[in-house]
């Protein structure tokens, strides 16, 4: 499967089983093009077949010579000869054999306060208390949590937890005891827990802020951008906006982690369709770490994203990447999560046809102990898994989770980017469709964009880099 | 990033940006000690393939 297109002035080229990536000129696009409709089975022989040649010239009618149309055919049948290029899906049997394995739980995250102290109006988890009571995590429960963790981890050594709320600030004895708990662990477990927190900010002080540092491998700063944005939708339940003072504090917490092992990761909204505005208010407040991502609603949600939205989102995903190359070829790049690819060292097959892990390997903990497949499915009773005391009593749930993969959602089979998104996020498909083996479209089609974009910059730095070594050697 | 020279001459007309490929990772993959991707940054979409690699980190 070959997906191609036309982005910043660069033809690429995504060979899609092999995730190799090609940057062509406009005739080899054309060919590749001609060659991939005529037959997607394409191998060396039969591109090397004169017919092949015979049919492509006929194609494009005289358009190109025949000596360049001859150059491109033989660069096409080396790269598929070296498996770059029509390369086939041989990865539907290996899933079953990957599925197949025992999976153990090396993931947690933890509902420490099912409390907030701000009121969101787009909140997944309804102002921090997930259809439920206000709740806080007790030292207890949280230390029944992590043994549940280290007991089904099997051989697995890195184990991860994540605090996770509501506001998980609001409970920070219990997240600092926990931390002390974990690292005893370790060492009678030969583990290795990596802390991770989410907060929005408003408890943030010095003392916060040295523990995280000391202790969490990653945290993740919740703050929309702009401050109209950002106080619209991130009001104090007193209805003031929040901007004003948290902006300081994860200024400082940032530049504490030397920029490093933190993400300010924003929602975007029908209500700032401009967002790229945001990513780069992030930027200039010296932020170097940056997500922001789309608003998952209900249709009648006013700030819900609609299909109609997306082209205009699609301009600003290209916006954004354009932006963000000439910021690196300037010296002052920054990250954004959902742009981030590694064309030669990304995860494996096993993990991207693997998905989420959620219901699996990953599971969220309320706080009174029960167990859910993730976050997003806290409070509804039907994918209520179990409890950190007995463990998992409905394994039928954890099954339905590990049975999904790339090749059991039919819209899957054919989109180009189901190695980058792993048949995107279960939580979502089931709040769409009521089941956990779709798709959420709109989701889907901002993905795709996503992976052309982030593919796109790659090629523009290789070009850049490519002109500056060619002017050096000029020189 | 290197640019792969198709037969050992510059192509001139198709640039490859990636020598690794996926079905390389098929032998020796599947470890599992990576991180588990709802554990980064997202948290309402999945991200699996901008995770790293827990053995070229």
């Amino acid at each position: 499967m070959i997906h191609q297109y036309q982005n910043n002035g660069y033809y690429i080229v995504l060979d899609v089983n092999s995730g190799s990536v090609h940057v062509v000129d406009k005739p080899a696009y054309e060919i590749i093009e001609i060659l991939e409709k005529e037959n997607p089975h394409h191998t060396e022989q039969t591109l090397r077949n004169p017919d092949t040649l015979y049919r492509l010239k006929k194609c494009l009618q005289e358009r190109y010579p025949e000596e360049e149309i001859k150059e491109i055919l033989g660069a096409v049948a080396e790269l598929t000869k070296a498996g770059q290029l029509f390369t086939k899906d041989i990865y539907e049997e290996y899933i079953g054999e990957v599925k197949k394995r025992k999976t153990v739980v090396k993931a947690l995250c933890l509902h420490i306060a099912h409390d907030c102290n701000l009121a969101c109006r787009y909140c997944f988890a309804e102002e921090g208390e997930y259809h439920g009571r206000k709740a806080l995590m007790s030292y207890e429960v949280g230390k029944k949590a992590l043994d549940f963790l280290v007991e089904n981890s099997g051989n697995r050594r890195n184990l991860e937890v994540d605090f996770f709320g509501g506001e998980p600030l609001m409970n920070w004895e219990v997240v600092k005891q926990l931390v002390a708990y974990g690292r005893e662990l370790e060492k009678s477990h030969d583990k290795h827990f990596r802390f991770t927190l989410t907060t929005n900010g408003v408890l943030l002080n010095e003392e916060v802020q040295e523990f995280l540092n000391r202790e969490m491998d990653n945290v993740v700063l919740s703050l929309d951008g702009r401050k109209e944005v950002n106080d619209k939708m991130r009001p104090f339940r007193n209805g003031k906006g929040s901007y004003d003072l948290i902006v300081p504090k994860f200024q400082r917490l940032a530049d504490s982690r030397n920029q490093e092992k933190y993400y300010i990761r924003g929602t975007f909204t029908r209500e700032n369709l401009d967002f790229s505005k945001d990513v780069l208010h992030f930027s200039k407040l010296g932020f170097e770490q940056i997500s922001i991502e789309p608003v998952v609603g209900e249709d009648t949600d006013p700030y819900a994203i609609q299909k109609e939205d997306l082209p205009q989102i699609f301009a600003e995903y290209d916006r954004l990447a354009r932006i963000m190359v000439e910021r690196e070829k300037a010296g002052k790049g920054f990250t954004f999560f959902h742009f981030m690819l590694d064309l030669e060292g990304g995860p494996c097959v096993a993990k991207r046809l693997s998905g989420c892990g959620s219901g699996t390997e990953y599971l969220a903990v309320t706080p009174w102990g029960d167990l859910y497949p993730c976050h997003q499915f806290v409070g509804n009773e039907e994918f209520l898994m179990g409890n950190v005391e007995d463990g998992i009593t409905r394994p039928e749930i954890a099954e339905e989770f590990r049975g999904c993969s790339v090749y059991s959602k039919e819209k899957c089979r054919s989109c180009f980017a189901r190695f980058y998104c792993s048949g995107g996020c279960m939580a979502n498909s089931y709040k769409f469709h009521h089941t956990i083996q779709d798709t959420y479209e709109v989701s889907c089609e901002m993905e795709r964009k996503r992976v052309e974009c982030a593919i796109m910059i790659k090629a523009a730095l290789a070009d850049y880099e490519e002109r500056k070594m060619e002017k050096h050697e000029e020189k | 990033m290197d640019t792969r020279k198709v037969g050992g001459e510059k192509m001139k007309h198709i640039k490859t940006l990636n020598t690794q490929t996926l079905n390389h990772t098929v032998k020796k993959g599947g470890c599992g000690e990576c991180q588990t991707s709802c554990q980064s940054a997202c948290k309402t979409s999945c991200t699996v393939g901008n995770q790293t690699c827990e053995h070229k980190k």
